[in-house]
This record gives structure tokens, C-alpha cells and sequence, in this order.
């Protein structure tokens, strides 16, 4: 009976999978991305590069409010460095940190500042307020990116292939005044205008700037901003796994000597 | 809890007592393992989080503070004391050094060499974590209003019930005219 | 708590306590000499590893709450400090949402488990519904529970959930603006729905006391329905039951730390990574997958009053169980015609389950048209739904009671050790 109910639910799970991926936008194309599979781990230049990319293009207009420039230099994070435990003391957060101007109130007068950032600090914020990012980009706000790669169905993937994706309308869409046609996007017509350009940004690396590799490369670092403990998770899962394993063992091999007089 | 009923039931295993033995005990230790090494996330989460942790270390700008004068800041949520003492200050403390002080230190050690003008602790009485005023007291230190505790201008105890010295926490003068705090 | 008493104090300060308070008595009645039926296979560990899973959610709930802050404009952002800085806090929360899932995976398959044996049939009446009690405070935990992170699918489903009271007439508008607390969910639903979520576990550890309680008064049901007749039948709780549901946890923990370390989000829905925003609702809004199946019922009855109604009597038709079998026979497993009815009623559960994850007028199979049947295409998941709710009632309201009366059962045994020593059935 309970092999009966297992086969129908497996035969269930076979029919009914297909089914979820009903489709109104273009499919994105699978990324072999290297922080994936159970032992995957970001792949720090790619970080590198993706951080470029966010600063020099995404920040303009997209904010990234849950994102200190500390956490620049976590464990797995772009510019992690082994010798500075505490990220605070990262050389490579405190320079971009110092780089950027923050807004803040003069301890003594109360007037309004700007002063450098330090690795505490959190990304600025391209606009003062939500009314003014309205305002900036024809009554929507460009979304903040710090969850962004968990938060759309398809992901870091999802993401790459939007931002390299955009095309002309088809015959028969006609885009008012600014609209962009984007397979990719849910309906089509997205507001954002094609972001990155070949060779809008330098890699220090020396990797050719193509639209894809940006696309790709900021794809993983948002994928990393919304998951930073991911390579912390996946090596604790695998020990944990292990522990189970072979306590179950112990615990079956227990369970068979107390019952082993016993007939049920 | 598991042996003396498997033997009632059991009453003549036949096998190795010691090997059945084994199979449970290890079982049961490798429970407490589990169970002890899940418990600790679940305590270091107490633990001051990471964005606590980047704000532990403050700076400050001397300039700020006329002679003879204190300003107090937060630090790691608690009182911090920057003091620019005058020379007679000063001398008063060194002054005392030779005293019979419940904890015994010399002013020397309790400020930067070269800078005994500035006198930075933590402003939390150590008797019970009280603020103690500034300039108040027998010893025109501080003076703890709680429990009655006397501080002198080295922020030494001389009177009443806190154990100790006012703490000196770490600092490092980053130039002349600013010091960092943690 | 059956039976005579065999506890023995060792000591001068157990027995002292023993005539005072008698924990370590009942300790010992309840969880090592407690009789079980011999025969009882691996469908009934479960709950045993319902205990773990509530025991669960409470201390990393608590420990959450340590951190969390309900108001609606830090509760998104306190939920991500708490997986970016709080130390170890993205494995915390990671195991309370996904311990809630395991949760219902246990609590369902022990609830297909009373049904396939017969588990709610005289005299274990008040047990089956003092379960059917905790999984209503469950549902209601879990719906207060994914409300609080404040994210997208948070706010919209507390906002459809929520609407689906003001279905009732004249007092449905009442109770709505009471539960919001406003016009609208908003600040004060979150704050009394974090309230809620922290209080109803404890009522529902409440209630499985009273659940165990009723258990060690009428004693476990077994694969073969027939109550122990003698010491035979039975085998002492220690160690015989917490050796296999210790294993069974542990086989169990293997499960649910593969979706806590590998794959955290998968169960859950992507929208709620974006916070809360009142003026755009998600183009797909979905309850969790433990209220799919309710989701489709909803969704399958046209007339809005009505939908609520037959979701509320899906649930309601598990209290009224008990007095609908009415078969002679408890377990299914000496009824083959009930073991028929009874695999093509999980298949509908499933069924109704992944309809309620689809919008109504999805084609069930794609790309293909066939005509309009009063107001949807046959083939769409409306109509699967509808049918599927059709069996789902019938099984409780016709299979149950009719059945009963006309089938005819195989030859059941007359003690648990007949059949297990020797009968070829013992597996299944």
C-alpha cells in the first residue's frame, strides 16, 4: 500500500514539475556560476569585477541600503583578505569607504555634513528620499538591490540575462516614451534603459569588458550581497549532514540490537 | 536508562555485553555531541552582532574641549570621559602617588606618555556602573552620587566603597589633536 | 497512566519527592514503561518528530524574537540584520522557516497515517480531535508567522487571508477591521499578529499535553486495529519506542538540515524578499505550499461566502470523522476497498495542492483548448480544482459513511502477535 501511495506521488511529482514552468517572458539562460552546487564558493575576482560594475553603472540610481562597506571585506566577501579578521580594519573597504561622501550632522553645530565614509557606514543612497527617486526615473523607483538576486523568480540568472537582453520591440509593440523592450522582463516593457554598454566599464583584472561578462559579473555580486553567509552555510551543512549520517547509523545499528529478539 | 531494561528483556543475550553496551553509548555520546554543538549558535547569538561590533571604536577631535573642562561621549553604550586637565590637576595627582591608595597606580600610568593633559576613561563607577559627576568629591576628581564613592584627579579611587580605578580603556592618539577610542 | 504503576524510587530523595511530587512516576508511566503495540511500524514515529519540530520552532522563535522588531517600517530590515549580523542569525531564521514546512510534512503525514489506520475510531475520539485542535493553531501560527517578515507575499497574503473573514455576512466588515485594527493591514496587524505568533505555541504545547494525555489514557492504535489483549502484544516504551522514533529523528533531521544549508529558499516564494508595499500587489499572489490545497478548495466554488465556507468545512469534516466511518473494521488494512478510496484521496490532496499554486485559468495540459464549460475552459486548474474538491468532500460525507455499511472486510485478527508472527501481510 505505502510503495503504492510513493509510486503515485513520485509519478505525481514527474507530471506536475514540467507543468510549473509556464512561461510569459523569455526563459533566462542557465550561468554556471561557481557558488553553486553544495560546496560552491563565490569566486572573488568575479566579486571584484561585479562591485565595478554596481558602483560605476547600478549606483546611479539603484540603492543598496542593507549593504555596509565592511561587509566588502566579510569572509567571502570581494575583498576579503584573510590578515584583517575584522573587516573593519580591511584596508581595501577603509579606501572605498573613504572615498565616498557621507551624509551626516556635525556633532557639535547640528548642521547638516558630508564628511568620508568609513567601513561602518552603509552604501549611500543615490537619492535624499522615495519621492525624489520617483521623481528621477517617470513615477517609479528603481528597486533596492541588496536582496535583489533572491528576490526575482530565476535569480543572479535572471538578472544577467535582463541586463544583456534587451532588444527591439517586436513588430506590433510600440514603446511610449520611456520604455525599453526586454524579453526577459515580465511583460515586456520594462523602464530601465540598457544599462551597460561594451567597454563602459574597466576591469582591473584585465577581463574584457563585454556586456555579458558585466552582466554576468554583477549578477554574482548581488547574488553574493543577498546571500553573504552562503559559503559559511554550505561548509556548516556539509559537516552537519556528515554528523547526521553517521549518527542515524549509530542509531539504527542501536535500534537493531534492542529489537533484535523481538518480532514486529 | 536504556541498559536495564534491554537486559529485563533480555535476559540472556548470548552476545558480548560489552559490545552492546558500546553501540548505545556511543549512540548517546554522539546525541550529546549533537546536541551540545547545536546549542552553541544559540548562545553566540547573544553576542554583540556585527554591525555592534563596527561601531565599538570611536574618534574623537580634542580641539573641541577648553582647558580644565570634560566632555562625555558614548562609547559602546556607556559613558566615556575625555578630560583636558590644567597643571594643577596634574600636579595634585602626581602629587598623591606615594599615598596609600586602595589601588595602588601612579598618574604616569594611567595617561599617554607626553600627554598627562588628557585623561580618557570609561565614566562608569566600578563599584556599581553609577556615572560619577566630574569635579566633585573630597578629592575634586569625581564623585560617584550612588554610594558615595570619591575619585581623584586621576580618576583614582581614595574613598568609599568602588573597588577600583576608573578604567582606562584602550585609546591611541592618531595626532596630537585626535584620539581614537577601542 | 494506564495500569497499574510500576515505578520503583531508588533513592531517599526520590522517594521523598515521590510522596510529594510524583515527576519522576510520571516520567517513568508516561516514557519507559508505557506499553506500545510491538507492531507498529515507522508511520508512527511521527509524532515523536512533531515534538522535535515544535520544540524547534519555539527556541529558535524565541531566540528570533531577541532580535526582530515588529513595527512595519524595521521589520524587513530587522529580518535581514538578523541574517547579515546577528552571529549564527541566517541559521536561526533559516531553521525556523523551513521548520515550519517540516512541521506540516510531519503533521500531515501523521494525520494520513490516523486515517489509513483508523486511528480516530471509539474510544480515541477526543485524541483525533485535540490533533485536529493543534493543527488549526498550527495553520493560524504559521499564516501570523510568514506575516511577519514584512516582505511582499507577507503583506498581500495577510491581506486575501484577512479579507476572506469579511465574507460573512453582516459581521464579516466587523471582524475585518478589528483583526486590522485599521482600514487596511498595517502597522497594528503586524504588531498584534507578532503577539499572536508568539503566544500560540505555547497553547499549542498546551494542547499536546492534553493530546499525549488522551493517548496514555487509551493507549497507542496499531497497524492492525486491534487493541492489545495481553502483555504479549506489548513492549515497554524505553527502549524499544525511543530507540526507533530516536532514529526516525534523525532521519528526519537529515531532511530537513538538506533544506536549511542547501536549499533555504526553496520552499519559500521570491516576492518576499521585496518589502511590503500596500499600493502594488504581486502578479501571483500564493499562500505557503501547506495551504495550497485549502487555496484550491477557495478557489474552485465561484460564489465568494460559499468558497470560504467549503474551506472552513474542509477542515471541520476532520473534527466530524470519528462519527462519519462508519465501518466496523478500524484499520485499512484488512479494507481494500477503503485502501482504493483512500490512495486516490491523497492523490486529490496533491492534486488540489498543486492546483493552488496555479492561477485558476492555467491549462492543466498546455497549449491545449478544448470548450468552455460554464466559465472556465475544461481543461484549466479551476475545473481540476473543482473536481478534485468534489472527491474531497465526497470521501468524508459518502465513502466514509456508505462504505462502511457495504464492504466487505477481510478476516481481522484476533491479537497483534497472530498476525505478526507468520501473516505475510506484516509489510506494508
Amino acid at each position: 500500500m505505502l510503495r503504492k501511495v510513493t509510486l503515485l506521488a513520485a509519478a505525481l511529482v514527474l507530471v506536475a514539475g514540467p507543468a510549473f514552468a509556464a512561461s510569459e517572458a523569455k526563459k533566462p539562460a542557465d550561468i554556471a556560476f561557481s557558488y553553486e552546487g553544495p560546496f560552491g564558493t563565490y569566486d572573488q575576482a568575479q566579486l571584484q569585477r561585479g562591485y565595478k560594475v554596481y558602483r560605476e553603472v547600478c549606483a546611479a540610481c539603484h540603492s543598496m541600503n542593507l549593504l555596509a562597506f565592511r561587509n566588502l571585506a566579510d569572509r567571502g566577501g570581494p575583498f576579503y583578505d584573510s590578515k584583517y579578521k575584522n573587516a573593519n580594519d580591511n584596508p581595501y573597504a577603509k579606501a572605498i569607504a573613504a572615498d565616498t561622501q557621507i551624509n551626516d550632522l556635525d556633532s557639535e553645530t547640528g548642521d547638516a555634513i558630508q564628511r568620508p565614509g568609513t567601513p561602518a557606514d552603509r552604501f549611500p543612497n543615490p537619492y535624499p528620499n522615495v519621492i525624489a527617486a520617483k521623481a528621477g526615473n517617470g513615477g517609479i523607483a528603481p528597486p533596492d538591490l541588496s536582496v535583489m538576486a533572491k528576490a526575482r523568480s530565476g535569480g543572479p540568472e535572471y538578472i544577467a540575462a535582463l541586463l544583456a537582453g534587451y532588444t527591439d520591440p517586436p513588430a506590433g509593440v510600440t514603446l511610449s516614451p520611456g520604455l525599453n523592450y526586454n524579453p526577459y522582463f515580465p511583460g515586456g516593457l520594462i523602464g530601465m534603459a540598457p544599462p551597460l554598454a561594451p567597454d563602459q566599464v574597466t576591469f582591473d583584472d584585465g577581463t574584457k569588458s563585454t556586456v555579458k561578462q558585466q552582466a554576468t559579473d554583477v549578477a554574482a555580486f548581488l547574488m553574493w550581497a543577498a546571500e553573504p553567509k552562503l559559503e559559511e552555510r554550505k561548509q556548516m551543512g556539509a559537516a552537519v549532514l556528515v554528523f547526521l549520517v553517521l549518527f542515524s547509523g549509530l542509531l539504527y545499528a542501536s535500534y537493531r540490537r534492542v529489537w533484535r529478539n523481538e518480532s514486529h | 536508562m536504556v541498559d536495564p531494561a534491554v537486559n529485563a528483556a533480555n535476559p540472556s543475550g548470548g552476545e558480548d555485553p560489552s559490545r552492546r553496551d558500546f553501540i548505545h553509548i556511543a549512540a548517546i555520546s554522539a546525541a550529546a555531541v549533537g546536541g551540545a554543538a547545536v546549542a552553541w549558535p544559540f548562545i553566540a547569538q547573544m553576542n554583540p552582532s556585527a554591525d555592534t561590533m563596527a561601531l565599538a571604536s570611536v574618534e574623537y577631535d580634542l580641539t573641541k574641549i577648553e582647558p580644565g573642562m570634560q566632555v562625555t561621549i558614548n562609547w559602546r553604550g556607556k559613558p566615556l570621559f575625555i578630560r583636558y586637565r590644567t597643571q594643577a590637576q596634574i600636579d595634585a595627582a602626581v602629587k598623591d602617588d606615594g599615598a596609600s591608595l586602595p589601588d595602588p597606580q601612579t598618574d604616569a600610568e594611567r595617561h599617554k606618555e607626553g600627554k598627562a593633559q588628557w585623561l580618557v576613561l570609561v565614566g562608569s563607577c566600578t563599584h556599581l556602573g553609577c556615572v560619577p559627576t566630574v569635579g566633585g568629591g573630597d578629592y575634586q576628581g569625581w564623585f560617584c552620587p550612588c554610594h558615595g564613592s570619591h575619585y581623584d584627579t586621576s580618576g583614582r579611587i581614595r574613598k568609599g566603597p568602588a573597588p577600583t580605578n576608573l578604567v582606562v580603556p584602550e585609546y591611541a592618539f592618531l595626532s596630537d589633536t585626535k584620539v581614537k577610542i577601542g | 497512566m494506564s495500569g497499574h504503576s510500576t515505578y520503583q524510587p531508588k533513592n531517599a530523595f526520590s522517594r521523598w519527592m515521590d510522596a510529594r511530587l510524583p515527576v519522576g512516576r510520571l516520567v517513568w508511566d508516561s516514557f519507559v514503561d508505557y506499553p506500545t503495540p510491538r507492531n507498529l511500524n515507522y508511520w508512527y514515529t511521527f509524532g515523536g518528530i512533531l515534538s522535535l519540530c515544535l520544540g524547534v520552532q519555539i527556541i529558535t522563535g524565541i531566540v528570533l524574537a531577541m532580535h526582530y522588531t515588529p513595527s512595519a517600517a524595521g521589520a524587513f530590515n530587522s529580518v535581514e540584520h538578523i541574517m547579515r549580523n546577528v552571529n549564527y542569525g541566517w541559521l536561526i531564521r533559516y531553521m525556523h522557516a523551513n521548520g515550519a514546512s517540516m512541521f506540516f510534512i510531519a503533521v500531515y503525514l501523521h494525520m494520513f497515517r490516523g486515517l489509513y489506520y483508523g486511528s480516530y475510531k471509539a474510544p480515541r475520539e477526543v485524541l483525533w480531535i485535540l490533533g485536529c485542535v493543534i493543527y488549526l493553531l498550527m495553520m493560524a501560527t504559521a499564516f501570523m508567522g510568514y506575516v511577519l517578515p514584512w516582505g511582499q507575499m507577507s503583506f498581500h497574503g495577510a491581506v486575501v487571508i484577512t479579507n476572506l473573514l469579511g465574507a460573512f455576512p453582516i459581521v464579516g466588515e466587523t471582524i475585518t477591521t478589528l483583526l486590522w485594527g485599521g482600514f487596511a493591514v498595517d502597522e497594528p496587524t503586524l504588531k498584534r499578529f507578532f503577539s499572536l505568533h508568539y503566544l500560540l505555541p505555547f497553547v499549542i504545547a498546551g494542547v499536546v499535553v492534553l493530546h499525549v494525555w488522551a493517548l496514555h489514557v487509551v493507549g497507542q492504535n496499531n497497524p492492525t486495529g486491534v487493541d492489545p489483549k495481553s502483555k504479549a502484544d506489548t513492549l515497554p516504551f524505553t527502549p524499544y519506542a525511543t530507540v526507533k522514533d530516536g532514529f526516525a529523528m534523525s532521519v528526519f533531521l537529515i531532511l530537513f538540515a538538506t533544506f536549511v544549508f542547501f536549499m533555504p529558499n526553496a520552499l519559500g516564494h521570491a516576492d518576499n524578499y521585496i518589502p511590503a508595499d500596500p499600493l502594488v500587489t504581486p502578479a501571483h499572489i500564493v499562500p505557503e505550499w501547506y495551504f495550497l490545497p485549502f487555496y484550491a478548495i477557495l478557489r474552485a466554488v465561484p460564489d465568494k461566502l460559499m468558497g470560504v465556507l467549503a474551506m472552513f468545512g474542509a477542515i471541520g469534516c476532520l473534527f466530524a470523522l470519528p462519527w462519519l466511518d462508519t465501518s466496523k473494521v478500524k484499520s485499512m488494512r484488512y479494507r481494500p476497498q477503503a485502501q482504493l478510496y483512500f490512495v486516490i484521496f491523497v492523490a486529490i490532496c496533491w492534486i488540489l495542492g498543486v492546483a493552488g499554486g496555479k492561477l485558476p485559468d492555467d491549462h492543466v495540459i498546455p497549449h491545449l483548448t478544448t470548450f468552455n464549460f460554464i466559465d472556465a475552459d475544461l481543461n484549466s486548474y479551476v475545473w481540476l480544482s473543482r473536481i478534485a474538491t468534489l472527491y474531497y468532500f465526497a470521501y468524508f460525507l459518502v465513502v466514509m459513511p456508505v462504505l462502511g455499511l457495504t464492504e466487505k472486510p477481510r478476516p481481522v485478527p484476533e491479537t497483534i502477535s497472530s498476525p505478526v508472527l507468520g501473516d505475510s501481510d506484516k509489510k506494508d
